[in-house]
């Protein structure tokens, strides 16, 4: 099953590393890793998402923890949190398809960042399904190139992280 | 005052209590060099290879309990500490690896004798640090010693560039150490500790199964305590050894892969196990799917990565063994009369062990005519002191080490369990030895493994560390052998050492005294005359060269299915 992991850490030189080490010297998977500081000093967030059953999934979060640099580990169960990503698409658009493409980026209400006579560049955010349903409508006009940014997620409801 | 942060460092060194470091130098560390020529606080031992004064700081720290300390120099000198730092993580040892670095401005560039050690160690090391400005050492040292000692002890790594050592800056070394990343959770949760006690006596067929944490935690005396109070069977893994006395009645030795038949035999027919500070390593469970089917399991462990990581368990408690240990007496002291009723309830299950221990002791066939390895330990064991402090080597010797010699005392074995490192005996001891110069320090090593650090010898010489060292010599990687013998048809590639080594002469060359024997009749006076001598000494035995290690459960097979003689 998929797991979104949130992941408070010391702004320290190597954080990044361990944790990556953590899941390729065990055999891990990771779908995606984010990370930018957040509004405390010298802390930052990662959003990690990853999957395996649970027992491997609760030694994972175990074993983060455990990191020195770690300061608290978040699972969202399934609906516990909100989840974003972003995803920057650019797409062949010429002739009946550049209508197409517009339709689409309607739909989902995402933006037309940059314009050729050949191709669009789209910028499109949402839940990460969301971001796969568009992808799918896209990839019949030619996708020419994708980047994602990997899920961000904030827990739902009026409280902290901290509670 | 303002000082350069080499001698910071050892100011920090100072504040710690470290009274004992093991280091080599070079060109990243001379200047820690130049400061510790004038530092009196501080012994310094030069071991003969960096790998062995890494060894040598576990051994020191496993002895003691007190965090040990190895220097290196960049480059090849860091590298070369790997295999003891790696020794020292599996085995939850306190220690700090100070290494040296290339100027921080050419960090990255390729330097010479530049290597990222600490990307190389990160994945044996608990914790690591680079430093980068004089001004963070005080900080950072502080740190390092909080946590390679605190919660599940560890290996933690400093690195230390050249231009830092040589900054300026005032020294503080601060009071008291606050991360508020890392709170390793102590006190055992009173909730579960009292589920424990219930669960506990409600149980008629309990084994108390305890690891090397005990030993860690220094809760032996607790630990006692409540074995005896309960009248509880213990038995205890490689790394436990020592913390449950083996000469008491209630104690079933070692269990797993080479243990005890009566200790596998009560795992696997027991209806509750207190597992305390063990980690249900594949040497010990055997396959897993079959391991104690009927038992409940509590497990009691500072590190939560430890618990439900190879075993179901139906009671977790985590916390330090001393604290939870203690929390239990006093709850079955709040009810000592179910506690006599438990006790006289378990008198089926003490006979069915004690069958068992009958039915097939720990033993060996005694021989007239060459030496049998096992009969070595036990003569040991009859002639050294109560408070003699045993390192082993890896293979055969370590095992017959753990079968027969019979611990009473904790942290009087100090033996590499969890990577198994070849090599780590005989620089153990020096460390062991650097700390206690008045007990007996005796290494007991096998001749392939000795081999490894034998450079060692120079080093006890030239310290007055009057390390006894045994060699089991069967002229054989003994333990790889008996596999083949076993499982490959006794087809011995490479297991056998060829060419025979003068141990005597070898010991002569470093300026110690070196004694061999292959005759039985022999080992009782080779013993006595290692012991009398002031100084080193190598003990050879030539011992019986297919001697196996039995019983045995083979890999992948259960607890139960041991082979007890082949
Ligand atoms: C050739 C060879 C053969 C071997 N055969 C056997 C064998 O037959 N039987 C055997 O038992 N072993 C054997 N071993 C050793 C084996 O590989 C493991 O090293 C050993 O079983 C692990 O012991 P342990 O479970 O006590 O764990 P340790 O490695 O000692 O771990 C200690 C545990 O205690 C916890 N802990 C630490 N401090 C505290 C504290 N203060 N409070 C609470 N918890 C704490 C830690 O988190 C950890 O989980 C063999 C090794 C070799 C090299
Ligand atoms: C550094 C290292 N290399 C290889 C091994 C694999 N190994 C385990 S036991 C053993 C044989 C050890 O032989 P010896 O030191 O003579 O001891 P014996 O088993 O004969 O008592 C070997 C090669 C190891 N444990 N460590
Ligand atoms: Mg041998």
């Amino acid at each position: 099953m998929q797991h979104t992991i949130s992941v408070l850490v010391e702004n320290e030189f190597g954080v990044l590393s361990r944790v990556a080490n953590l899941f390729s010297g065990r055999g891990f998977n990771i779908d995606s890793l984010t990370v930018a500081p957040t509004n405390e000093e010298g802390l930052s967030r990662m959003t990690i998402v990853t999957r395996g059953d649970e027992q491997i999934l609760e030694q994972i979060t175990k074993q983060l923890n455990k990191l020195i640099d770690i300061i608290k580990v978040i699972d969202f169960t399934d609906g516990s949190a909100i989840e974003r990503e972003m995803a920057l698409v650019k797409v062949t658009a010429e002739d009946e398809s550049r209508a197409e493409v517009l339709r689409i980026v309607d739909i989902f209400r995402a933006k037309i960042i940059d314009v050729t006579p050949k191709s669009y560049t789209i910028e499109a955010t949402g839940n990460p399904v969301k971001i796969d349903a568009i992808l799918e409508l896209l990839r019949p006009l030619g996708l020419k190139e994708l980047v994602r940014t990997g899920a961000v997620a904030i827990g739902r409801g009026a409280k902290g992280w901290k509670g | 005052m303002k000082m350069n942060g080499a001698r910071i460092v050892l100011e920090c060194l100072k504040k710690e209590g470290v009274d004992t470091v093991f280091g080599y130098p070079g060109g990243t560390v001379i200047n820690l060099y130049d400061e510790l020529y004038s530092f009196k606080d501080i012994r310094h031992i030069l071991p003969r290879h960096e790998q062995a004064g890494t060894h040598a700081a576990d051994g020191y720290a496993r002895a003691t309990g007190r965090v040990g300390v190895a220097i290196a120099t960049s480059g090849p000198g860091a590298t070369n500490t790997v295999t003891g730092i790696a020794t020292a993580y599996m085995d939850s040892i306190p220690m700090v690896i100070i290494t040296g670095q290339v100027p921080t401005a050419l960090i990255g560039n390729d330097a010479f004798q530049e290597v990222d050690i600490i990307g190389i160690t990160r994945p044996c090391t608990k914790h690591s640090f680079l430093i980068r400005d004089v001004n963070d050492i005080a900080g950072i040292m502080k740190k390092a010693f909080y946590i390679a000692r605190s919660g599940r002890p560890g290996p933690v790594l400093v690195d230390l560039p050249k231009d830092v050592q040589i900054a300026q800056a005032e020294f503080s070394y601060p009071e008291t150490v606050e991360i508020r990343s890392y709170k390793p959770n102590l006190a055992g949760h009173p909730k579960q500790v009292e589920k424990a006690v219930g669960m506990l006596l409600s149980a008629q067929r309990p084994v108390v199964y305890v690891g090397g944490g005990a030993v860690l935690g220094n809760a032996a005396e607790e630990l006692t305590a409540l074995a005896r109070k309960l009248a509880l069977p213990v038995t205890t893994t490689l790394m436990g050894l020592g913390s449950f006395p083996e000469n008491d009645p209630l104690s079933l030795g070692m269990l797993g892969m080479h243990g005890a038949y009566c200790a596998n035999m009560a795992m696997t027919n027991s209806d509750l196990i207190i597992a305390i500070g063990a980690r249900f390593d594949d040497r010990v469970t055997g396959k897993v799917a079959t391991f104690a089917p009927h038992a409940k399991i509590i497990h009691i462990d500072v590190d939560p990565t430890s618990i439900k990581k190879n075993v179901r368990v139906d009671l977790p408690i985590v916390g330090d063994v001393r604290d939870v240990l203690d929390k239990m007496i006093k709850q079955v002291d709040k009810g000592s009369v179910k506690a006599a009723e438990f006790r006289d309830a378990l008198a089926p299950w003490h006979e069915e062990i004690a069958g068992w221990k009958a039915k097939h002791p720990i033993g060996y066939k005694q021989s007239t005519t060459v030496i049998k390895p096992q009969f070595v330990i036990q003569k040991l064991r009859e002639l050294s002191d109560d408070d003699a402090i045993i390192s082993t080597d890896v293979g055969q010797h370590q095992m017959w080490t753990a079968q027969f010699f019979q611990f009473n005392r904790p942290r009087t074995l100090l033996t590499s369990g969890g990577l198994g490192t070849m090599g780590f005996g005989l620089p153990a001891a020096m460390g062991a030895q650097a700390a206690f110069p008045d007990r007996q320090v005796i290494t007991i090593c096998g001749d392939g493994g000795v081999q490894m650090n034998i450079q060692e010898m120079a080093t006890l010489v030239q310290n007055r560390l009057p390390v006894k060292i045994v060699i089991l010599n069967n002229n054989f990687l003994g333990m790889v052998r008996q596999w083949q013998e076993l499982f490959f048809d006794k087809r011995y590639s490479s297991t056998c050492m060829e060419l025979p080594i003068d141990f005597v002469k070898l010991a002569e060359a470093y300026g110690a005294k070196g004694f061999s024997t292959s005759k039985p009749g022999e080992v009782e006076k080779v013993i006595k005359q290692g012991f009398k001598e002031k100084g080193p000494v190598i003990m050879e035995f030539k011992i019986a060269r297919e001697e196996k290690v039995l019983p045995m459960v083979p890999a992948g097979a259960s607890l139960n299915e041991m082979v007890l003689n082949a």
